[in-house]
């Protein structure tokens, strides 16, 4: 959180006064030229499964995405060859640039495969996709190939460990610049000392998990009756989609379509693990369990969870939507945690939420939404650390006016270590909350204009900037594209958490205006 | 005579309520002959719930048999909704849809529930009869040429790049 402050305050006086100069286009180029090998290699997965399935054309479709990557990744490399390493803005513009090619180049086997409309649809698949959120634009995904699917699903996969994760723990062995590309996929905080070591750590806890929640819910499946092949291949994707609070399910039905207690309940318990610091985690591997009870996020997301799901229950039974607790639980709950989690996985169908949940219901899901999970977890939105410092400083300023005024205030809060509550950090935290609510509200507005009512524009918009997916009908094939292009520029943005978007947008208003 | 009169009278009487009565439970019960589409279902949840209607669509995905009932999701290309059913009802479908398999084309008869209490407010039918429309198929896959040409092309372009880059290098 320091960090991207500094580096925000550094870019805005450097993109201010000074036009970037040449070397400054090749080292981006270079880096990106590099992710993008990186993320054309990960095709090679959906063709194995391509292959194992013999799905001829749907190999053929990732065989020319990963031409076209592979093509674009080398001639950056070689136009703009440099051992340079990156300095601050470089590290952000490679980073939101990272984003935007891996959403062109990621919808291209979307495209091919004819379940997509448009190149447009596709690419708000793919953005959906990767920065996880779960909104989705595919047409006819009961007949979708098993190599589609599982690329939808990987692609969350990515997204949600961060695309420069990848390229990280790869290809990238030893680069200093690795810290500043780190910090500007909104992960500001470094589990082990060195940036690398962190990018493999977060790779081996997800890797751990997907085993452990594949066989969790591949079991369920086969129990719950479906074909084992089908029940495991579904049991991965569904892990993919929930640990890294994506939203995406292998059925048009989503989560409903399993109509099984015990698969919701295993989804509740992956959306709780991967909306967790992965800081916590490695703590929870060391035996350090405790931090759990004491950590500010995890005390934040319980007391935002009660009150949120109140909210909800309480506007449910207003309206008697849901008589039974356990009708209210795998509906209410279900919905709210996957709100807040920021999956975005569905038992219901996205019109329920117009037709049978009042205003009251919905605001308790939106607030759900707008919250998200912890920092340097896979969640989009405010996020719980800082609600919880925003918090922190509401009660030291009410302190300040209540005790005399000689005495000392002084606020701590517990994150893996006490901190002392400082101004900066207020700062940052207010200032990232209140670019989160002008992007709800941007979205909202942009919707009504198109005719939307104001709670389902809200919602809509919500849902989409905080990377969540829940929707209660707007996102649609049919809906104009300036919308489309709307939630795709909130997706990026909210995964981003702003900074290294803002790093480019200054960095083009330097091109234009910078002096030499 | 008299006693004639009175009761073909009754039986008048019991003939005009037996079809009253009929009448009224079938509008209570079956209200619904044509089938209706996922979207009606789902826009017009209470005015539909617990209510025989008739719904057709593709089975798609899994039969997941649960004991002595089976679950399975017909889509009508709309949306798909979940049909809980006998076990028995099940054995005439033989193709369920997928990327390589057409499913069967059902038409279901069965009482709708908006928030069904019995499966956790899920959004179901209960089906008490189903009839196989259309039976499905296997898709059969021909490779794509063109994409194939595609592929081709932008493999000898690939190649290329990496002659020029290892080149450079050297």
């Amino acid at each position: 959180m320091y960090n991207a402050g500094g580096i925000f305050h550094l870019f805005s006086i450097y993109t201010m006064i000074l036009k970037p100069r040449m070397e400054d286009i090749k080292i981006i180029g270079y880096y990106l030229g590099k992710i993008i090998l990186g993320l054309g290699l990960t095709m090679l997965i959906p063709i194995i499964i391509g292959l194992a399935f013999g799905e001829i054309n749907p190999v053929l479709d990732f065989l020319i995405g990963i031409e076209i990557a592979l093509i674009f990744g080398l001639i950056l490399i070689k136009i703009c060859f440099t051992e340079k390493d990156l300095n601050w803005m470089q590290g952000m513009i490679v980073v939101s640039l990272s984003w935007l090619a891996a959403t062109v180049l990621g919808a291209i086997p979307l495209c091919l495969s004819g379940h997509w409309k448009s190149y447009l649809d596709a690419c708000f698949d793919a953005m959906s996709g990767f920065a996880t959120t779960g909104l989705v634009l595919v047409q006819d995904l009961d007949h979708l190939s098993y190599t589609h699917n599982l690329w939808r699903h990987l692609i969350m996969f990515i997204g949600g460990q961060g695309i420069v994760i990848v390229a990280l723990s790869f290809f990238m062995r030893g680069a200093s610049g690795a810290f500043k590309m780190y910090v500007g996929e909104a992960r500001d905080e470094k589990i082990l000392p060195n940036v690398i070591h962190t990018a493999r750590f977060i790779w081996l806890v997800s890797g751990v998990y997907l085993i452990l929640g594949t066989f969790a819910l591949g079991t369920v499946g086969v129990l719950n009756g479906m074909k084992p092949i089908n029940a495991f291949f579904h049991g991965a994707c569904v892990f993919m989609a929930a640990f890294d609070t994506g939203g995406f399910a292998p059925q048009s039905q989503n989560i409903l379509y399993y109509h099984s207690l015990a698969f919701e309940i295993i989804t509740i318990i992956i959306m709780l693990l991967g909306a967790i610091n992965f800081k916590m985690h490695y703590h929870l591997w060391m035996g350090n369990r405790r931090e759990i009870f004491k950590n500010i996020e995890t005390k934040t997301l319980f007391i935002t969870i009660v009150i949120t799901f109140c909210i909800t229950a309480f506007g449910l039974t207003q309206i008697g939507s849901y008589p039974k607790a356990i009708v209210l639980f795998r509906k209410g709950f279900y919905q709210l945690i996957s709100g807040h989690t920021g999956t975005g996985f569905m038992t219901i169908y996205a019109r329920q939420f117009i037709n049978e949940w009042n205003q009251l219901a919905l605001v308790g899901v939106i607030c759900a939404m707008a919250f998200g999970g912890a920092v340097c977890s896979t969640t989009g939105a405010i996020k719980m650390l800082r609600i919880g410092i925003i918090f922190k400083a509401l009660l030291e300023d009410i302190k300040r006016i209540i005790m005399p005024e000689k005495a000392v205030v002084i606020q701590k809060f517990h994150h893996i270590k006490e901190i002392f509550l400082e101004d900066k950090q207020v700062r940052l935290a207010l200032l990232i909350t209140l670019a989160y609510l002008v992007l709800y509200g941007l979205g909202a507005i942009i919707g009504m204009l198109f005719g939307y009512p104001f709670l389902n524009s809200l919602f809509e918009s919500t849902s989409a900037a905080a990377n969540v997916g829940l929707s209660c009908g707007i996102t649609d094939v049919n809906m104009p594209a300036t919308l489309k292009f709307t939630y795709i520029f909130q997706m990026w943005a909210g995964r981003l958490e702003f900074m290294s978007v803002f790093t480019l947008i200054g960095f083009f208003v330097a091109i234009i205006k910078g002096k030499r | 005579m008299m006693r004639k009169v009175v009761s073909r009278q009754s039986s008048v009487v019991s003939i005009l309520f037996l079809f009253l009565l009929t009448t009224y439970n079938l509008q209570l019960t079956t209200a619904f002959a044509q089938p209706i589409s996922s979207t009606e279902l789902i826009n017009s949840a209470k005015q539909y719930d617990g209510k025989t209607v008739a719904y057709e669509g593709e089975v798609i995905g899994d039969i997941m048999v649960r004991g002595e009932y089976a679950w399975l999701n017909v889509n009508d290309g709309q949306n798909a909704i979940g049909i809980w059913m006998d076990k028995d009802l099940t054995k005439d479908i033989l193709y369920t849809g997928s990327h390589k398999f057409k499913g069967d084309w059902i038409e279901v008869t069965g009482v709708f529930h908006r928030a069904c209490l019995e499966h956790g407010g899920d959004l179901d039918i209960h089906a008490q009869a189903i009839r196989k429309v259309r039976q499905g198929r296997q898709i059969i896959e021909r490779l794509n040429i063109s994409k194939r040409n595609l592929a081709f092309v932008l493999l000898g372009v690939l190649c290329l790049v990496w002659i020029l880059k290892q080149l450079k290098l050297k």
